[in-house]
């Protein structure tokens, strides 16, 4: 019987392999950029559900999908709960006030070429560190609640975001600046009208690095200690208990709000920078 | 001098700046513990005794640059390498789990995209899941992978480089498909009209012209690879590594731990970072990309 599932689930792959590779040999008609993904995933659970059930592999190791549907429709409650608490609160106002300290500081570096200079390179090799070293200190400032996950994604977020507006502000070319000159524009209408619209794209793209730096920060920063509810809090204590298609439910919930929280930036982006080459078809 | 003038002097100025400024926070949050003290043993401290104290205290909420200096300087010179106080001890520990996840998540990486970029069936169906899952957040799941492998008997180094090689997987992925396409039509044609077959043309070609998207990629990997490291430590419950001393510090409170922990933990990461940069450095420069 269960070597009947394996076998099920193995020819399921193969048929929408196959399927698959069919598909793609026209890539360019209607829906098949949609399908063929979504054909490949679906194949995926379904061999994931027919290799643990077939094998018979424990839940406390590797819960069947249907398992976690159950948990996500059985504990949708405590799901939420915790999405408020970690996505919310945490996560989405330490996004907006890093990235919002950081554009702020990056308009204010700009009128000096001199802290430019300085910033940049130091910028950098602050954003390639682990900065998520810092939630255990920040834990301790701010307390066990959603403060100091903000507090842990602001400064996660701030230089990343800090590089990319500096970089974006100088987007503007020598040119279009000297006609700002011969307009007569002030420093803030040149930047209004010329410097930001231009920086655009990059600032977008350190927004976006930003949506998945922001998620992280406010999961991990739960790991050094939360009140008992959060998103991290409830991935260490359920391992802990060793009900693992609650922390998959949970796993799930992180990875839905990180996708679309990463979507509706690129939306806003394809809005505001549609002039830009690389939004063009 | 002037290059030294136009280069080093802002960097220094902007780590001037934050130095001083990490002095005069550590006063502004160290102070109310130093009054409270000293209201309680009923002696009024003078503005310098109180700014002495707020720079010397043995858990301040925030430790002074030269407190960190001594801690790491004792638990790195001053301490045997195989002593768990060593910081060395631990580095080296961190260190390892990076490095190995570092070498398979890059090799992993190079292998599913030249899978992609040569089968579009692949192409089609993994690289928007790939992308997708850069919005994930996959630390999350740190603590999982370290308990179940715990489970079917594997603890120590592996879990830990699982996680580090999950997180370095994707940047090289990513950028080696982008450097894998970048070689235009032309030249593809050009290679089609010597009659190249297709592992001539990938040898010489794709390769060669994917090796810079590579080392771009490579030096997030490594940074997102020590990151890992660091937090699959963490649900081990604090047994050793650099991760370990962040929570051990941060159970018993013991911030000038904590951040001595995070001083080395940014020295590591900028070591293998600068490391990969210049092996890119001397690659490029071998293969004629330096201008």
């Amino acid at each position: 019987m269960n070597g009947l599932i394996i076998l099920a689930a193995l020819l399921f792959w193969l048929a929408a392999w196959a399927v698959n590779v069919r598909l793609s040999k026209n890539p360019d008609k209607p829906g098949r950029r949609i399908i063929v993904p979504v054909l490949f995933g679906i194949a995926i659970i379904v061999l994931w559900e027919g290799l643990v059930r077939g094998l018979e592999v424990k839940a406390v190791l590797l819960p069947p999908p249907s398992a976690i549907v159950v948990a996500l429709g059985d504990k949708a409650g405590t799901l939420w709960i915790d999405f408020v608490q970690t996505f919310i609160k945490g996560a989405l106002t330490g996004y907006a006030i890093g990235c919002g300290a950081a554009f702020l500081t990056a308009i204010l570096i700009d009128r000096s070429p001199f802290l430019q200079r300085g910033l940049l390179p130091v910028g950098n090799f602050v954003a390639a560190l682990p900065i998520i070293g810092m939630a255990p200190i920040l834990v301790m400032w701010f307390g066990f609640d959603w403060q100091s996950k903000a507090a842990v994604v602001v400064v996660m977020c701030f230089f990343p975001m800090l590089v990319n507006t500096v970089q974006g502000l100088q987007q503007a070319d020598p040119m279009s600046r000297d006609l700002m000159r011969t307009y007569g524009a002030s420093y803030w209408q040149t930047l209004f009208k010329l410097r930001l619209p231009a920086a655009g794209p990059f600032i977008f793209n350190g927004l976006k690095i930003c949506t998945t730096l922001a998620l992280i920060g406010a999961i991990v920063a739960e790991f050094f200690g939360s009140p008992i509810k959060g998103m991290g809090f409830r991935i260490s204590t359920e391992v802990g208990r060793l009900s693992l298609d609650m922390v998959w439910a949970t796993i799930v919930v992180s990875a839905l709000a990180g996708t679309a929280f990463y979507g509706v930036v690129t939306l806003l982006e394809k809005a505001a920078t549609f002039w830009h080459p690389s939004q063009r078809r | 001098m002037s290059r030294f003038l136009s280069h080093a002097l802002p960097i220094l100025t902007v780590v001037a700046l934050i130095v001083g400024l990490w002095y005069l926070a550590a006063i502004a949050l160290n102070a109310p513990w130093a009054r409270d003290q000293a209201t309680r043993a009923g002696v009024d401290l003078s503005a310098s005794e109180l700014v002495a104290d707020t720079w010397s205290q043995d858990k301040p909420k925030l430790p002074a640059p030269h407190q960190i200096a001594t801690e790491i300087w004792e638990t790195t010179a001053e301490k045997k390498i195989t002593s768990k106080r060593s910081l060395v001890y631990h580095g080296w520990i961190t260190l390892s789990a990076t490095l190995l996840g570092f070498v398979f998540g890059a090799g992993f990486g190079i292998l599913l995209a030249i899978g992609i970029v040569y089968n579009r069936a692949m192409d089609m169906s993994v690289m928007p899941w790939v992308i997708a899952s850069q919005a994930i957040p996959i630390l999350a799941i740190a603590p999982m992978i370290i308990v179940v492998l715990n489970a079917v008997g594997l603890s120590g180094l592996i879990p830990k480089a699982i996680i580090s090689m999950y997180l370095s997987f994707f940047p090289v992925v990513v950028g080696m498909v982008k450097g894998l396409r970048s070689p235009d039509a032309m030249l593809i044609d050009q290679m089609r009209t010597y009659s190249a077959s297709p592992a001539q043309t990938f040898w010489k070609l794709r390769f060669p012209s994917s090796v810079p998207y590579l080392f771009t990629s490579l030096k997030v990997a490594v940074a997102a690879s020590l990151v890992g490291a660091i937090v699959g430590e963490l649900p081990t419950g604090a047994v050793a590594g650099l991760g370990a001393r962040l929570l051990a510090g941060s159970y018993y409170g013991q911030t000038i731990q904590i951040w001595s922990a995070l001083i080395s933990a940014a020295a590591l990461a900028a070591c293998l970072v600068g490391i990969v940069g210049l092996v890119e450095r001397v690659v490029n420069k071998r293969m004629g990309f330096a201008r």
